[in-house]
């Protein structure tokens, strides 16, 4: 069709050379997004990446297209400016668990709650990266880091239901290393309109390694991960027998199938496009499987829509079409 | 029989009206001011009003007034003191009796003159002594006047009296032979679909106008009509002028206006105004904090916008960080500061030019920006026009600072027309550029060329990294950093090329020169004009450009022994001049009262240094 479809994710690589520490979850991240955006049907300057601070924040620099790295925490304002500017760029907003969620988190919950066009990729490691270690609104109740050497005694943010609490339209969750399952989700960002939020669970190989891996390691991931789909049943283990149901408070339940007479019928089928947040909620809060996929992904008018089509009802019927027609509007009066 | 009453002939007249802040004070004074100009005069005027919205009612800290300048030829403040009182309750009237001159007129609504309404503001009856010998009283009983001229209005008690202000209205018309029918139509308009609103307004207007004729032994005022520079006029207030100049620049800049701001007494009007723009297609963004207001304008700057951000003093101590970005990243921006006072909260409905060495220095690194003060409500135009122009032009976000003052404050304005403006014209890359580097310099100057989003072949990035010379990537190189660090001080002084000379009142050479600068224009300037009269030799200058300086201004101090500054702050420009020259003779003279000086102190004031 277009020579867009010709491109691959090395016409995305730009020529910085990638400085993030070997090993670290933001490397593979980078490649998924490279491939993704070379399957867009976008041309390629119409991508706008913006970042805030952080190790994650590098990253518009290692992507050959147009990129802004901000100031810590604005990523979320400055790209809804880019956004409502001009619609008809693809803009992508690239934050971590410190940036967005602590001096960033009154802009995050404000883009979500106007639904602005931006696709966030949130990469949370649980911890501060770039300042070497200390512990961010992810870290877990009690976790040692550098400035909790006892433990914090700080509850974390779970940023999927904050999200979907906020008002998400669009709430996914993924993990660095699963390339193939991030690239589709990236491009079912793409496709929503209005914010789409995708929260990345990013290996620091250095100050937090392997805060993650309770449900990454190759042996368990299986049994305590759950990869949904919409309009598929919610099952997984290793044996593909397990599944949610909801129990008698409406609470999300984990069941094995063949056991106390329950089939895969009664497992529950993943609705992402149901406009109530509430079993997006529980899903994004799950401990155990922890959820993967798209949870949530609903229809909205988005900021950048209400304010042109508001424009342009105005326009229709306004007496003022320039400057001069609205500097002589009002009451004037002529001096002889 | 009719006996001809006598007439007191003015070149000016101060008026002040003063209420409560729910008597309507405002609104009264906006339709003298734009009767009396409509009728020829010159008039400049100033809105005073508490910070509470709702302070207890008949108190001092809830007295709301307006304060008007009319005159026959140049009115260029609100005036000092006050030739016509008008003060709807008994706290009103303690909070401005001041400001009345020996000889002048009052006019109270003698109804709220009561014992309860006293002892409020504890306060013995002010008619029942000698206070106000001296002085032309109009005791008007406003609120029974109101109640028996609107009985068959259809309005209840409650709404009836809310209309107590135009009885006033109507009595100040009479006052000074003003035409009812601008008040009327305003009227009509305004309550256009409450037709019974509008006829009891008009009726209350009436009222007081007929109460004033069949007044005994009132002397009434004549202003004669000003001589004015044929053209088209309106009234316009520094804010509305403010958001008119960006909107003026954006258009010639053919760009799409953007302002991210978020609320903030007394820059809102700002965003206000340019909300209600959309028939010009301008985007306005209320952000969910200070910081988004200018985050939000950066960004659409990045994606190619004419962006501003409104804001005052705290606002601005919040956007620093964000200001550093768009001077690294090199985009441009049009921060606008409506100076209170301060710090901290401080005096939010009161001017001040107290943000003047924060617009300067306040921030992180060496971080030059261009500075730019506006000096009356409507030249406010001007400068937020030559602010963009310089933003577009030059790549930089500019800081225009304006005061409480003149952002409230209105005057007549001769109609700007678009075509007599400048052009302005965006730094854009050619198309077909090969090899676009982000920080190449254009020839001949130390300006970068733009390349946005959307334009195909020119994907760079920029950021907050301090950026390699030329080609913009990342640089931690000990000599690059002071390299950009001088190319980015040196385009900003360069801006000196493209601000006029700096000009003075006088004679180029003396004893004594006086400097102002921003909203001080007024006051000074009719200081100096009233001492030119009096034979008092002196010069003036009033800065509008603060940084860079106009080229010419240290030629201008070397022919002067002495320099006084005169500012509503502690010394601020002072400091600055004496980092810029420090060779010169300064003197001071300050005012931090949270009101604009009078033309009096000031006199003194350059007498005494004049003397010294
Ligand atoms: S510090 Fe951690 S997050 Fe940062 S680059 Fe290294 S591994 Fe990645």
């Amino acid at each position: 069709m277009s020579e867009k479809q010709q491109l691959t994710f090395k016409d995305y690589k730009s020529d910085a050379e990638v400085r993030w520490c070997p090993g670290c979850g933001d490397i593979a991240i980078l490649k998924a997004v490279q491939t993704a955006f070379a399957e867009m049907d976008i041309p390629k300057e119409k991508f706008a990446v913006i970042s805030g601070i952080g190790c994650s924040s590098r990253f518009p620099y290692y992507m050959d297209t147009y990129g802004f790295h901000t100031i810590h925490g604005r990523a979320g304002a400055i790209a809804s400016g880019v956004k409502t500017a001009n619609p008809d760029l693809s803009v992508w907003q690239i934050t971590g668990d410190g940036d967005a969620l602590a001096i960033g988190g009154n802009h995050f919950i404000h883009e979500i709650r106007r639904n602005i066009d931006v696709n966030v990729l949130l990469f949370n490691n649980q911890i501060y990266g770039l300042t070497k270690g200390q512990y961010s609104p992810t870290s877990l109740f009690g976790q040692k880091t550098k400035t909790s050497p006892y433990g914090t005694v700080e509850a974390p943010f779970n940023p999927g239901s904050l999200s979907i609490g906020a008002g998400a339209t669009f709430f996914a969750r993924g993990i660095d290393v699963n390339v193939k399952d991030n690239v589709e989700i990236l491009l079912e960002m793409e496709k929503h309109k209005g914010i789409s939020i995708f929260e990345i669970l990013q290996n620091c190989v250095i100050f937090n390694d392997g805060a993650h891996s309770y449900f990454t390691d190759r042996e368990n991931k299986a049994d305590r991960q759950l990869l949904v789909k919409h309009g598929e049943p919610m099952i997984f283990g290793k044996d593909n027998d397990k599944g949610l149901v909801l129990d008698d408070e409406y609470r999300l339940k984990v069941v094995n199938i063949g056991e106390n007479g329950i089939t895969k019928n009664d497992i529950l089928i993943h609705d992402a496009h149901n406009t109530s947040p509430i079993l997006h909620f529980e899903l994004a809060e799950l401990k155990e499987p922890v959820v993967l996929g798209v949870i949530r992904s609903v229809n909205k008018v988005s900021y950048h829509e209400a304010v042109y089509e508001q424009i342009e009802q105005v326009q229709a019927t306004a007496k003022n079409k320039s400057m001069d027609d609205l500097l002589s509007s009002g009451s004037t009066w002529v001096v002889e | 029989m009719e006996t001809k009453k006598p007439i007191i002939e003015k070149e000016h007249v101060v008026i002040k009206f003063t209420g409560d802040s729910g008597d309507g004070m405002q609104l009264t004074g906006h339709q003298f001011s734009d009767t009396s100009a409509l009728m020829g005069n010159e008039v400049v005027t100033f809105p005073d009003y508490p910070a509470e919205i709702r302070a207890p009612k008949g108190t001092i800290g809830g007295v709301s007034g307006f304060q008007l300048n009319i005159g026959k030829d140049e009115v260029r403040t609100p005036g000092d003191f006050v030739d016509v009182l008008v003060a709807m309750n008994p706290a009103a009237l303690k909070a401005n009796r001041q400001w009345l001159k020996a000889g002048g007129t009052l006019i109270v609504d003698i109804d709220a003159f009561t014992e309860k309404n006293l002892n409020k503001v504890e306060c013995v009856n002010p008619f029942d002594n000698d206070d106000l010998d001296g002085v032309q009283i109009i005791k008007a009983p406003m609120t029974k006047m109101v109640q028996e001229a609107l009985v068959d209005s259809g309005l209840d008690n409650k709404s009836i009296l809310r209309s107590r202000n135009m009885v006033a209205l109507g009595i100040a018309y009479w006052l000074f032979q003003r035409d009812l029918s601008y008040t009327e139509d305003y009227l009509r308009e305004k309550f256009s679909k409450k037709p019974e609103v509008a006829q009891a307004n008009i009726d209350a207007v009436k009222a007081g106008y007929n109460f004033g004729e069949n007044l005994q032994y009132i002397r009434s005022y004549k202003v004669n009509r000003a001589f004015i520079t044929p053209g088209t006029y309106r009234n316009i207030n520094g804010n509305l002028a403010t958001a008119w100049g960006l909107l003026a620049a954006a258009e010639k800049a053919n760009l799409p206006l953007f302002l991210g701001s978020y609320p903030i007494t007394p820059a809102s009007e700002i965003l206000q105004e340019i909300s209600n723009r959309k028939d010009l297609g301008a985007v306005s963004f209320q952000a969910e904090d200070e910081i988004a207001g200018i985050a939000t304008s950066i960004g659409a700057s990045f994606a190619g916008h004419f962006a501003c951000t409104s804001t005052s003093g705290p606002g601005l101590a919040l956007k620093s960080e964000a200001v550093n970005l768009a001077i690294i990243a090199e985009l441009p921006l049009v921060i606008v500061d409506v100076q209170r006072g301060g710090p901290s909260t401080g005096l939010p409905t009161k001017p001040e030019q107290s943000d003047l060495l924060q617009a300067l220095w306040g921030r992180n690194g060496a971080s030059p920006i261009p500075v730019i003060a506006a000096s009356t409500p409507s030249d406010c135009f001007e400068y937020a026009f030559n602010a963009g122009k310089i933003a577009v032009e030059n790549m930089t976000p500019v800081l225009l600072l304006t005061d409480g003052f003149i952002a409230n404050g209105s005057q007549p304005w001769k109609i700007a027309s678009m075509k007599d403006l400048p052009e302005i014209k965006p730094r854009f890359v050619k198309e077909g550029k090969e090899n676009y580097f982000p920080y190449e310099r254009i020839e001949g100057t130390m300006v970068r060329e733009w390349a946005v989003p959307g334009m195909k072949n020119y994907e760079h990035r920029i950021g907050g990294l301090e950026k390699m010379a030329v080609t913009g990537g990342v640089s931690y190189e000990p000599l690059n950093h002071e390299v950009m660090t001088f190319e980015r001080a040196k385009k900003i002084a360069d801006i000196a090329e493209q601000i006029p000379e700096q000009q003075v009142y006088g004679k180029n050479k003396g004893k004594l020169l006086i400097i102002g600068w921003g909203g001080t224009f007024g006051h000074i300037y009719t200081a100096y004009n009233e001492l030119l009269e009096e034979g008092v030799e002196v010069s003036y200058t009033h800065f509008n450009y603060i940084n860079p300086l106009p080229k010419n201004t240290e030629d201008i101090f070397k022919n002067f022994d002495k320099i006084l500054i005169c500012e509503m702050n502690e010394g601020q420009f002072l400091k600055y001049l004496r980092t810029e020259f420090p060779q010169y003779n300064y003197k001071q003279y300050n005012k931090i009262q949270g009101y604009p000086f009078t033309i009096s102190e000031l006199k003194t004031a350059i007498k005494q240094n004049l003397e010294d």
